[in-house]
This record gives C-alpha cells, structure tokens and sequence, in this order.
C-alpha cells in the first residue's frame, strides 16, 4: 500500500531528512515508525502526504506514483489518507460535529449521509456525547480523540498519524494506540509515528528505526 | 444507490518493486460519486458556502458596514456623475432642433433693399421660415428692453444693422457650418451667426466631462478592487487554520477559493445596493427644484434618475469588481498557505 524505494529529502538548507530510504508497508498492515526526534519521521510522512516532494526515489501510495501527481491531483491523493497529528489541528471556531464533519464536506457527501458517519466515527472514538461541545472545552486526550474521528471518518485505506501520543500520559497514550489497533483489524493500513518506545515495543507490531534519516532497523 | 465509496478497499498488492503505471486515476476514486450526484453535492456546496459567506459577514455587523460604507461611496460618486451627465445630454438634445442663422446684414443697405434681399432668401430651399427686423425695428426693440433708449435718442444715426433670422431645414451641424459659411459670403452680409455655436461648446465641454467621469469611474472601480481585495486577504489570514486543515484532509483549490470568492461577491452586492440608495434619495431631493427650474422655463424637461439600465450596471459592475477583487487575493495568497 505504501512502497518507498530509495527515497532521499534533502533540505536546501543544507542537510539531508532522508537517506536511500526502501520498504513496503502492505495492505492491511500495521507499523510503527520511530527513531530519535529529528530522525526524519514527520518528513517521512510529509511525503506520503505530498506536502513535499522527494529529492530522489520513488514513492507508490496505493496505485498512485507520486512523482506522477500534478498539483491538481493532490487533494483527491490526500482524501484516500487520514491524518492524525500531535497537536491535533482541530478548529475551535466549531463544533467537535463540524470538526469532523470536514472531510465529508469536502468530499461531497450529502448532509444526512455525512451526519450519519460523523455520528459513527465519533462512537468509534467514544465521543458521541461530545459532539455539540467546542474542542477546546475537551481533555487533550479527548482532543486527540476528536482528531483520529476526523482522520477515519471517510473511511481511508491509509491511516498516519505523527506522534499521536505526544501529549497524552501512559494510560491514555495506551489507550489511542488500542483505537489504532482497531482500525487495522478492519483493513485499514496504519503507519505511526512514535518515540514511546517503551509503549510500542509492547505492542509487537511491525518497527521502522530511523536515524539520521536513514531506516537503520526494520522488523 | 451505486455510490463508490471509501470503505471500497483495493486488493493486497504483492508486487515489492514499484511499477508505474500509466494511469490517470486519481487518489479519489473510491470517493467519487456519479455525475448527478456529483453536481447535486456542488450546487449544495454553492449553496452553503454562498450562505455561510453571508451569515459570516452578517455576524460581524460593524467590520462589514464600515467596508460596504467605503465601498457605497466609492461606488455612488461615479453613478450619480454619470447620471448628472446623462440629464444634461438629455436636455441639450433638446435644444440642438432649434438651431437658427443670424444674417447681420451691412449698415449701407436701406431698409427696402434688406427686406427685398430677405425675400429672396425665401426662395432657397435649405430654408424653412425667415424673420426680418428691419433697422428701425430693431431700434424700438433695443429701446424698449435695453433701457439704454436715451443713449440712442442722442446718437444721429442708428447704429443697429438689419438683421435676417433664418429657420434652416437641416439639422445636422456640419450642413449649418457650410451654410452658415455661404451666407457670410453674400456682399449684403456683413457677419452670418450660427446660434448653434455655444451648444456645440457645451457638447466639447460635455465630452471632456464624460471621459472625466470615465477616468474617475476607472480609479474609483480600482479603489472598489483594492478594497474588497485587502479585506478579502486579512480574511485569509484570520482563516489560515481552517485553509491548511481543509487542504490536509484532501480540498481542492477551488474549495478553498469558494467562500472567499462568494465573500467578495456579497461585499459588491451590498455595496452596490447602499450605493444605488444614495443615489436614489440625492435624485429625490433634486427633483423638485429641479421641475421647478424646468416650469420656468417652460420646458417639459424631465429628471431621470439611474433607470433600470443604470442601476443593472451598477450591480454588475460592482459584483463584478468584488469577485475579481476576491480573486485576486486569493490567487496572491491562497498558494502561500500550504500545510507544513
């Protein structure tokens, strides 16, 4: 679902995020991605995303070849993904509802078929009862919460998330990780990105080590 | 409904080389839905957001009504010029039909000769209707209105010519010119006056204020673009959030172009509704004076206001002008704010 094959970023101010990076994230799959901050994690997901593009190598996302993609065809690349950030990107001149509503919006989802999902991704997260309230009136780990509603709600094939855990303590981080684990028993690909090491590692998933842009472990 | 949607999964793939191919299939595919339902969804989104931009402009009364007041001003100076100037081109057309020739004819002449030189102007056939004053005649008129009679009585001779007003058939100025050249050569015409002469001055005079009000009806629309583009930009900014959000989770361009390019539309429609208005209410307050003034001078004269022509330009110009001026903005600003 997700292939990388010798794939290098490399920063015009003068340092390199990615080195010769190769592996294949199958369909169905489930892996971790960790390493040191800085490693090169979030420029990884950057570009699965296409919010940048790669200096060298080629990157597949299904049956799309990246560096094939116009600019025009970035959205609809974008929508067969769902993102999960560290700090959430949630919008607090709305409801928790409209929040996650946004994807569907932008899709073209007619309203009562986009109440519908909303309504069933937010059971999934366990927030139906949250959904006239304002993000900022919830917890950050409700926050979170919100954000994997958002990033699941139109169903993609492909889920990340960058540091989902970030802010969050053992418990609730575990707690995430298990929402993760969910959403890959139904098909979805999941790549995360983590340095909760000590979390991950009880989690016997599949690891992708990071250093110094290079993938240095991977198993 | 045979919607293709997200939860469709494509098969495991087990190839672990990339292979391009070549295919223009977009991410989307599995969210695509079919072609009426597909315009159903952007006629909706129009909808919405058309609303939105709206209910978001009305939500902050003051910011909006100081704009549409900047906008309104800008906007009725050039509309009530060119109503200005389209009044005064009415009643001057009005005049052009009574064009008349004024033959001062020599002093030498007697009395019988400038009657008998009269009569044979009759004759010609570019002429419709003569009115002679004969020199004593027009001495009494003189007396009767100057108030200067005294002044005559000591004079020995009277000093007025004879003077043939003449009625020409055509109406066309370039024919009076060469008429009016004709006559002055004629030895019993000591100077041929064409009355015409200070309304083709005020027509020059009209043309210059025409493309004037052209000119600043140009600066001013600039103004208008100016305007809605710098709101239409700190708009952007205050949305920066919500812009990199939508783009993340997979909006095109044009989504995100939308509710500030209906924003932009809605700033002209207002504005051109507050502007239509003033102009309205000042050609209220002048009608009156005005049909006054027209009575006195027995004129059946007429104020027009912006009429339905005027005020569909009005509109559409200034819609116009608040889309492109959105445009604009957000073509200038919009590429910059890309998630990073």
């Amino acid at each position: 679902m997700i292939q990388f094959e010798h794939v290098s970023k490399h920063y015009d101010e003068g340092y390199d995020a990615l080195k010769d990076v190769s592996f294949t994230l199958n369909t169905g799959e489930l892996a971790f991605l960790t390493g040191h901050s800085g490693a090169g994690k979030s420029t990884l997901l950057k570009l699965v995303m296409l919010m940048e593009q790669p200096t060298a190598g080629h990157i597949q996302v299904g049956d799309q070849v990246l560096g094939k993609l116009s600019r025009h065809d970035i959205p609809f690349l974008r929508r067969s993904i769902g993102v999960v950030f560290q700090n959430h990107q949630l919008l607090f001149d709305r409801s928790v509802f409209e929040n996650v509503a946004l994807p569907l919006q932008i899709c073209g989802y007619s309203p009562a078929d986009a109440a519908r999902r909303v309504r069933a991704a937010l059971d999934k997260v366990g927030l139906l009862n949250r959904e006239k309230m304002n993000p900022r009136a919830l917890s950050s780990g409700e926050q979170q919460r919100v954000g994997i509603a958002r990033a699941i709600v139109h169903k993609p094939k492909v889920l990340l998330a960058d540091e989902p855990t970030g802010n969050l303590d053992p418990q609730l981080s575990e707690e995430i990780m298990r929402l993760f684990e969910q959403f890959n028993r139904v098909g979805t690909t999941v790549l995360i990105a983590s340095h909760d090491l000590s979390l991950i590692r009880s989690m016997r998933h599949r690891m992708l080590t990071l250093k110094s842009g290079r993938l240095i472990a991977d198993g | 409904m045979d919607k293709k949607r997200g939860a469709e999964r494509v098969q495991p793939s087990r190839t672990t080389t990339v292979t391009p191919q070549p295919t223009s299939k977009r991410g989307a595919e599995q969210h695509k839905v079919d072609l009426k339902g597909h315009s159903e969804s952007w006629m909706r989104n129009h909808m919405a957001v058309g609303k939105n931009a709206l209910t978001k402009l009305l939500g902050t009364p003051i910011a909006t009504v100081m704009t549409v007041a900047v906008l309104a001003i800008a906007l009725t100076l050039p509309g009530f010029l060119f109503t200005v100037l389209s009044n005064v081109q009415n009643l001057t057309q009005g005049w052009e039909g009574e064009a008349r020739l004024s033959l001062y004819l020599e002093t030498s002449l007697t009395d019988e000769d400038a009657d008998r030189f009269s009569r044979t102007l009759l004759l010609r056939d570019d002429i419709a209707a003569i009115d002679f004053i004969s020199r004593s005649q027009g001495m009494l008129e003189f007396k009767k209105y100057s108030g200067f009679g005294d002044i005559l009585d000591a004079m020995n001779d009277n000093p007025l010519p004879a003077v043939v007003v003449l009625l020409p058939k055509s109406r066309l100025v370039a024919d009076l010119g060469i008429m009016r050249a004709g006559l002055q050569a004629l030895p019993e015409v000591n100077e041929a006056v064409l009355d015409l002469e200070w309304l083709q001055r005020l027509d020059a005079m009209l043309a210059v204020a025409k493309r004037a009000v052209f000119v600043l009806g140009v600066l001013l629309g600039l103004a208008v673009l100016l305007v809605i583009g710098n709101t239409i930009k700190m708009e952007i900014e205050s949305r920066r959030d919500e812009i990199v959000v939508s783009k993340l989770v997979g909006a095109t361009d044009a989504w995100v172009r939308r509710p500030f390019l209906y924003t932009g539309v809605w700033y002209g429609l207002l504005g051109a509704l507050c502007a239509w208005l003033i102009v309205q209410v000042a050609w209220l307050m002048l009608e009156t004076p005005a049909q006054e003034l027209a009575q006195l001078y027995r004129s059946q004269f007429q104020l027009s206001g912006l009429g339905f022509s005027g005020s569909a330009l009005l509109l559409f110009m200034s819609v116009l002008l608040g889309w492109l001026g959105a445009w604009i903005a957000v073509r200038r600003h919009l590429r910059e704010i890309e998630p990073s």
